[in-house]
């Protein structure tokens, strides 16, 4: 009986902090779209979360797409079909691996400052600070970190994608003598406009996901440093599971 | 200037606001005392508006506070500053720009004209030519004096201070008190002081509310408290460890807790 209820009670709480995370979320989304538009906050965190993520996920790209060019080289020359190589670098790219691994990298490195920056802004009480000088803190800070998020996750990812296929041609081509003309060809005719398309709509959701969540572990942080820190490691973790979960829940609703 | 009515506020079973009736004049220093836990902050922040109590009412200028939606409350707090005890700067902005934020959210006021808005304020607190340093860069007597020029800076009617002083050493304590004194006597600004220092209150306060676990017990004048006969009064202001208010919080007997629990 004590369980059931323990379980009851633990399975509202839950509930009730999905429902909070939900309103936080549609209020900052309401919030940016009422004037005054804060174009300069917004660039400023797109600058942190896109464009200071360009080497790491230039890096992450590149590697993801020379190992596909090993891996796919030795399985595909068992069938004597090297040919598809290209196929299948991209696709494998531009569907999945793209947005996924984008987001996941993004995550520990926007996501985690992000949670730790508003976790540290409650802690030193600048929420109230803004609130008694009549501006609403959901619009000042966390409005532009969603919309920067939604923005830079799509561009991001169009870039992972040009440099995970340029690694997969380096290796390819010219490491293992593809044929040039087959990794390229192939792959623009065998690559329709709805792989390309799935993989943006997918890196929009993910950048939502990465900064509402950690915006919402650090609103809500307790405001304490081991709070902080704990909200911190806690939207890493929700954030890239979410991230795999929406993956698999959008790729079976998209094929 | 402030009036609240009935006001009553709990967390959980813990009453931090019970009942409270009193009366903040225009003009004048109104220092709320109390020892930690004694609901000085939670009532602070309810004359703010930045937390709704569980009923009962503050009339800010004969305007109820409480039932105010967001719009109008905002409206309103252009009216107040604040002054919160960990100074509560943004520490991603320099000094010049901490203080000309309030000005840059709400007005359209030219680039120069905020240049000597700001520069104006920082002479107030004796700090011109930090405006280009961070707040991490800032002792924290010169933290809160920043936070104080930003807390002035829209010309407020009233200001709040949350524990001004706590922390600070003497020198800094004294430089404190004075500014909040000068604001009060120049610009003729309303302010609310709460705090647990005896003896900066008994410097600046024209009024002393001493609040006790969620109760008013005692309100008047600074000379009226000082000559107060209350017990408990007398205790507070004198800093002695014995005497009516209870070191402990609980009311179990000790020797009973301990031999049979």
């Amino acid at each position: 009986m004590e369980i059931a209820a323990a379980f009851g009670k633990f399975t509202l709480y839950r509930i009730q902090v999905l429902g909070r995370s939900g309103i936080f979320l549609f209020a900052s989304i309401y919030q940016a779209f009422l004037p005054p538009f804060r174009l300069q906050r917004i660039i400023k965190e797109i600058d942190f979360v896109g464009s200071k993520s360009f080497l790491i996920v230039f890096v992450t790209a590149l590697f993801t797409g020379m190992v596909l060019g090993i891996q796919g080289y030795y399985s595909l020359s068992q069938f004597g079909a090297e040919a598809a190589l290209g196929v299948m670098v991209a696709l494998s790219i531009i569907r999945e691996l793209g947005p996924v691994l984008c987001a996941l990298m993004v995550t520990g490195r926007a996501g985690s400052a992000i949670t730790a920056e508003i976790g540290i802004m409650k802690i030193t009480d600048q929420f109230p600070a803004l609130e008694m000088m009549a501006i609403d803190p959901l619009k000042y800070v966390i409005s532009p970190k969603i919309l920067a998020g939604i923005i830079s996750l799509p561009l991001l990812t169009a870039f992972f994608d040009l440099v995970g296929i340029a690694g997969g041609y380096l290796v390819g081509v010219k490491l293992l003598g593809v044929n040039e003309g087959a990794y390229l060809g192939k792959m623009v005719t065998a690559i329709t406009f709805a792989d390309i398309y799935g993989g943006i709509l997918k890196s929009f959701c993910f950048g939502l996901l990465i900064t509402w969540i950690a915006s919402f572990m650090g609103f809500t942080a307790e405001p304490t440093t081991e709070g902080v820190s704990r909200a911190t490691t806690n939207a890493v973790v929700l954030t890239s599971l979410s991230i795999l979960i929406v993956d698999y829940i959008l790729t079976s609703l998209l094929l | 200037m402030i009036k609240v009515e009935n006001l009553i506020k709990k967390y959980g079973d813990l009453t931090v606001s019970n009942n409270l009736n009193c009366h903040f004049k225009k003009g004048e220093i109104t220092v709320i005392l109390g020892g930690s836990g004694s609901g000085k902050t939670t009532l602070l922040r309810q004359l703010t508006g930045l937390e709704r109590p569980d009923s009962g009412a503050v009339y800010f200028n004969g305007v109820d506070l409480t039932g105010l939606g967001r719009k109008k409350l905002y409206e309103t707090r252009k009216k107040m500053g604040m002054l919160f005890q960990g100074s509560a700067l943004f520490n991603y902005l320099n000094i010049f720009e901490n203080i000309a934020f309030p000005l840059r959210e709400h007005t359209k006021i030219a680039d120069n004209i905020i240049k000597t808005i700001v520069t104006m304020k920082l002479e107030m607190v004796g700090l011109r030519g930090t405006e280009n340093l961070m707040p991490s860069q800032l002792s924290g007597g010169m933290t809160k004096r920043v936070g104080l020029a930003r807390a002035i800076v829209m010309d407020p009617e009233i200001i709040f201070y949350d524990e001004p002083t706590s922390g600070l050493d003497p020198i800094s304590t004294g430089v404190i008190d004075k500014l909040i004194r000068d604001l009060n006597q120049t610009l003729n600004i309303t302010s609310i002081v709460v705090s647990h220092d005896i003896k900066s209150c008994f410097r600046i306060a024209d009024n002393i509310i001493i609040l006790f676990y969620g109760d008013i017990i005692a309100e008047g004048t600074t000379e009226e408290i000082k000559n107060s006969t209350d017990l408990r009064v007398k205790q507070f202001i004198n800093g002695e460890p014995e005497g009516p208010i209870p070191f402990t919080r609980t009311d179990k007997n000790y020797l009973d807790e301990i031999l049979f629990d």
